[in-house]
């Protein structure tokens, strides 16, 4: 048992090593400030800027769009359908459901979506096929949060003359303030590591993009483009790149640890 | 201050919670609707038998078989369970019986951390660290002659994978025992390790096998890490030396050239009906194992 504890620790240690070992002695400041130049993938000059903007452009895009359909619904689940158990109890098994489908799927589905409506392979359907994977996230994460508001509070409020929306949108939000800022950092986190969704949807160009419906590079294909290249040069690249995806991810995450301390003020303890 | 008075935006409020609620609902239906229409091209030519069993994968002939493919998909995800489902277990039952509090604030944020790392950079650890290992020393060790890319090396990525998954599910589950139940067990001069075994485990088993199950799930659907590292040969794996082909990775690799032969995108979304329908099976089997679980 201790070994296999200890085993899992290691692992991770192994990992985080590792990537910083290969990609700290091959990154370099050209390489996060410029836009590959001609010839770039045959070992020639030029960075991952547009990989790296295109990655937060399409993961921030998606975070938003989740976050504006999915915070109502939380809401709505644990305001509107407090007294219908049974309710709940089958929306979170459909939630959970759309959870487990492989990101995979929601590029294949997005890919269809987008022949159906004609769009090319643009930030605009990378986006939208992104926000479809992080959507469940998203909303379970907040309703975790949501679900520990304790009724008193509700029936206080109403003892106040509030309506249900009001209650939703003024009250719960602000208890659970820190809550929902965790959620929206994990699905952001989420929605920028993941390759699949966005393989089929967001394309993939040397250039910054300059609107919605142009393709734009991600970093985790940027990441597996390079990485299957022949030349070494290219493939150090990649270790490059995946350590500041990581970062990301990393910043990410103890930014989202550290944000629960930090926003008490607008909280009622009881 | 307000546009609107009181009930207007009450109103406004509750319309955007159904719109969004509705669309959230009917996104599972929507996700298998769309892919079965998109695939019924193919389903229509070939019977679902035939396409499920046959060996032949080639498309510019018209031969659709993804037997290869689930045979692989299966091989790689049964094995990465196998590495995984130990591992997870006794360090569920270390964390939350035999450790003091403190420890589970160091290993959430590893449990997080190693959750987080996207799957990309799992699948160039892999081919870093895991392919060299298996080719250089695993295999010659071993007796057997092997690339490194194999459904091993996917395997062992993958289940490192699925581990924070898995394990969270688990700590939860251990946690969520009652004390009164263990303090029952001790009392009656049962010893530690007897009361994990005969009462905890005992207890936990529906919850133990969802977990397992969730894990399963999650493992059969990923797709770049076991892409990078599985090796992608059509070809039917004899050991897990071999290198192998799993159904995400079919879809990945070809979404370039599905549009220029006939019938191949229809394929690859019936692949991809294939995977959510196998999510969707063994998300709606485990659901009700955990829901019986709460039940006692």
């Amino acid at each position: 048992m201790i070994f296999a504890t200890y085993f899992i620790l290691a692992i991770l240690a192994v990992i985080i090593y590792s990537i910083f070992e290969k990609g700290l002695t091959s990154i370099s400041w050209e390489m996060l400030t410029q836009i590959p130049q001609g010839g770039y993938y045959y070992g020639k000059g030029g960075g991952i800027l547009n990989a790296i903007l295109g990655s937060l452009a399409l993961a921030t895009g998606a975070t938003i769009l989740a976050f504006v359909i999915g915070l109502p619904v939380a809401l709505y689940l644990n305001v509107f359908l407090i007294r219908h158990k049974k309710v709940i109890d089958v929306i979170r098994f459909l939630l959970d459901l759309i959870w487990g489908v492989p990101s995979i799927v929601y590029g294949a589905f997005g890919f269809s979506l987008m022949i159906f409506f004609g769009l090319k392979t643009s930030l605009l359907a990378g986006i939208l096929t992104v926000t479809l994977f992080i959507l469940p996230i998203m909303i379970r994460s907040m309703d975790e949060i949501l679900r520990t508001v304790p009724i008193g509070l509700q029936e206080a409020a109403y003892s106040l003359g509030s309506n249900k929306s009001e209650i939703a949108f003024k009250i719960f939000t602000r208890q659970s303030f820190s809550g929902i800022i965790t959620a929206i950092l994990l699905s952001f986190g989420r929605g920028i590591g993941d390759a699949a969704a966005v393989l089929f949807t967001a394309g993939y160009t040397d250039h910054l993009p300059n609107g919605l419906l142009e393709p734009v590079a991600t970093l985790p294909l940027s990441i597996f483009f390079q990485l299957s290249s022949p030349v070494p040069e290219v493939q150090n690249r990649a270790y490059a790149s995946a350590l500041v995806l990581t970062l990301i991810i990393l910043i990410v995450s103890l930014f989202s640890r550290g944000i629960g301390k930090r926003y008490h003020k607008t909280k009622i303890n009881f | 201050m307000y546009l609107l008075n009181r009930d207007q935006r009450h109103a406004v409020n509750y319309t955007w919670m159904i719109i969004s609620l509705l669309l959230v609902a009917f996104l599972p239906f929507l996700l298998f609707l769309g892919l079965y229409i998109k695939s019924t091209l193919l389903l229509q030519e070939y019977s679902l038998f035939d396409l499920i069993f046959s060996k032949t994968w080639k498309p510019a002939s018209g031969q659709f078989g993804f037997y290869p493919f689930i045979v692989g998909s299966v091989w790689v995800t049964l094995v990465a369970m196998l590495i995984t489902a130990p591992v997870c277990l006794l360090t569920a039952i270390y964390v939350t019986q035999y450790t003091k509090k403190n420890f589970l604030r160091i290993m959430h944020p590893a449990i997080d951390i190693l959750a987080g790392i996207p799957s990309v950079v799992y699948g160039l650890w892999g081919i870093l660290v895991i392919v060299p290992f298996i080719s250089e020393y695993l295999g010659p060790w071993m007796g057997v002659k092997t690339m490194g890319y194999s459904i091993l090396a996917a395997s062992f990525v993958l289940s490192i994978m699925i581990i924070p998954f898995v394990l969270n599910i688990l700590i939860e589950i251990f946690r969520a025992i009652p004390m009164e139940l263990k303090e029952a067990a001790l009392s009656l001069g049962a010893t530690q390790w007897q009361t994990i075994k005969h009462v905890l485990l005992k207890k936990a088993l529906p919850g133990i096998i969802a977990a397992f199950g969730f894990g399963l799930a999650r493992a059969f659907g990923e797709t770049m890490a076991v892409l990078m590292v599985v090796g992608n040969v059509v070809r039917l794996p004899k050991s897990v030396f071999d290198p192998g082909y799993t159904l995400p990775a079919l879809i990945a690799n070809n979404y370039g050239e599905m549009l220029s032969i006939p019938r191949y995108d229809s394929a690859l979304m019936f692949a991809a009906l294939l995977l959510l329908a196998v999510s969707l099976f063994f998300n709606l089997v485990m659901h009700f194992f955990i829901v019986r679980y709460n039940k006692y």
